[in-house]
């Protein structure tokens, strides 16, 4: 079974076209991963369905880094 | 002003045939089908069950694969044929020339997949499920904006939407557009993909399709007593046009020039022809006229012929009435008999064939025409293509909505 990490690694690699390696936990989706304000919103509403949660936009718009995905899930399990 | 001469220097195609210009060429002028049976969904339950599909189709080699995924597969076939065509004109976007290049590609449907993917998404879990990239990457004018982004054209940026007339009119407007002098430049087509649930079973209710699920490569047989309908078919066409003068001064290699652009309606009915062509008649005496050339010098006519009972006798009186006695010497040929009917991409891929006529000097066939139904009474180069002297060469395009368009085009 994987980490939440490793989980939340695969999904921004996917959704960004980017390698799991060149990803770091401060990554920002903007800044690091090339990601658009589109990007962001598929990419949270990719995460909603792997971990079977909903994020309420005004929390959505607080994830701007690999490490800020992975701590809202691991508060909100 | 006198109006500038445009001509022809790139081409690109998707197709049932092949992904590029030269294995669907070659696929034309042997005369082979690229129509198949559908395996890309469940069409069972579907009174037609074949189409012409694109096969081994990877946009990577066009579009990085995670931008392509925000693009709806006709966005895709679409960028695919334009990166062809720009690629085969040798043309260079530079700060110098930017503005002066346009985009005109257009769709008759634009974005099915997408919007019935994104539908299902709504009824199944409501609306916060629906994609980001569901509107821009299924309206029809995102193969033009995609493209001018790719390569930086920041002249006209549009995508006429006519049925299946689309292909043909936005290349006929690009043309005018660089007559005019708004662009010296213009990379202009259609491209479909409505070969889904929704795009085949719209069209089967209509009744406009062939049933001949038992022998679907014999299925589009255009102007045949047992034609029973057109076949669905995707891919995309794509031209670059560009000003005569501009295209010589950088030394382009020159297709073909376009020479008559001609547009009419049948104000008749909303998906039929009236049986005596006249809408059909007046594009294509609209297109001469404009040309300034008599009837009788068209060699080739690539015809709208799309295996319909009431469409490919309409087309065959209008050629009649606008060709006159020369009506009996010109080749008549539908490209769709191999292909499909390739809706807002058909007439795109159909001028680039038209152009690849008068290239070779050959006269591609119209494959499964075994028996001229009454009142086909013209030389539809059946079953194996003709090499022929071609001058001048005819493309039509038909509607509905009535919508018909001609181009014509003629040897430098």
């Amino acid at each position: 079974m994987s980490t939440i990490e490793e989980r939340v690694k695969k999904i921004v690699a996917e959704q960004l076209g980017v390698k799991e390696e060149e990803i770091q936990n401060s990554s920002s989706f903007v800044d690091d991963l090339g990601a658009d304000s589109l990007d962001t919103v598929e990419l949270v509403m990719a995460l909603e369905e792997e971990f079977e949660t909903e994020i309420p936009d005004e929390e959505a718009e607080k994830i701007t880094t690999v490490q800020e995905a992975i701590d809202y899930i691991l508060k909100h399990e | 002003m006198p109006r500038k001469r445009v001509v022809v220097t790139g081409l690109g195609l998707v197709t049932p045939l092949g992904n590029d210009v030269n294995t669907t060429w070659e696929g034309i002028v042997a005369g082979r089908s690229g129509i198949a049976p559908i395996e890309h969904f469940d069409a069972s339950k579907f009174s037609t069950r074949f189409g012409g599909q694109i096969k081994d189709f990877d946009i990577g080699a066009y579009l990085p694969v995670k931008d392509a995924r925000k693009m709806d597969l006709f966005i895709q076939y679409g960028i695919a044929a334009a990166s062809q065509a720009i690629f085969d004109a040798g043309l260079e976007c530079t700060p110098e020339n930017a503005d002066r290049i346009g985009v005109a590609i257009g769709s008759g449907i634009g974005g099915l997949p997408m919007i019935e993917k994104n539908h299902q998404l709504l009824e199944r879990s409501g609306p916060r499920k629906i994609s980001p990239f569901f509107v821009p990457g299924s309206i029809i004018n995102m193969i033009s904006g995609n493209l001018a982004i790719k390569y930086g054209f920041r002249g006209p940026n549009i995508a006429i939407t006519t049925a299946c007339t689309t292909g043909t009119h936005n290349i006929g407007y690009s043309a005018r557009t660089i007559a005019y002098g708004d662009a010296d430049v213009m990379v202009c087509g259609g491209a479909e993909m409505a070969t889904t649930p929704l795009g085949l079973g719209g069209f089967a209710a209509a009744r406009a399709l062939s049933t001949r699920n038992e022998d679907p490569c014999a299925a589009s047989r255009p102007w045949d007593k047992d034609r029973d309908g057109f076949v669905l078919a995707d891919g995309a066409g794509v031209v670059v046009l560009e000003e005569y003068e501009y295209a010589k001064a950088r030394g382009a290699r020159i297709y073909a020039e376009l020479v008559g652009f001609g547009m009419s309606d049948d104000a008749y009915h909303m998906t039929a022809p009236p049986e005596d062509g006249r809408g059909a008649a007046a594009a294509m005496a609209n297109c001469l006229r404009d040309a300034q050339i008599n009837p009788e010098v068209v060699d080739y006519i690539n015809a709208h012929g799309t295996s319909t009972p009431a469409g490919d006798i309409a087309e065959s009186q209008a050629v009649e009435r606008v060709l006159g006695s020369a009506a009996q010497k010109v080749a008549v040929s539908s490209t769709k008999s191999m292909i499909g009917h390739l809706l807002g991409a058909a007439g795109a891929v159909e001028a680039v064939f038209s152009v690849l006529a008068i290239r070779d000097q050959v006269a591609p066939p119209t494959i499964n025409l075994e028996t001229p139904d009454e009142g086909c009474r013209l030389d539809y180069v059946p079953h194996q293509a003709r090499s022929m002297k071609i001058d001048y060469a005819l493309s039509n395009s038909f509607g509905f909505g009535g919508t018909n368009g001609s181009l014509l085009f003629t040897k430098l």
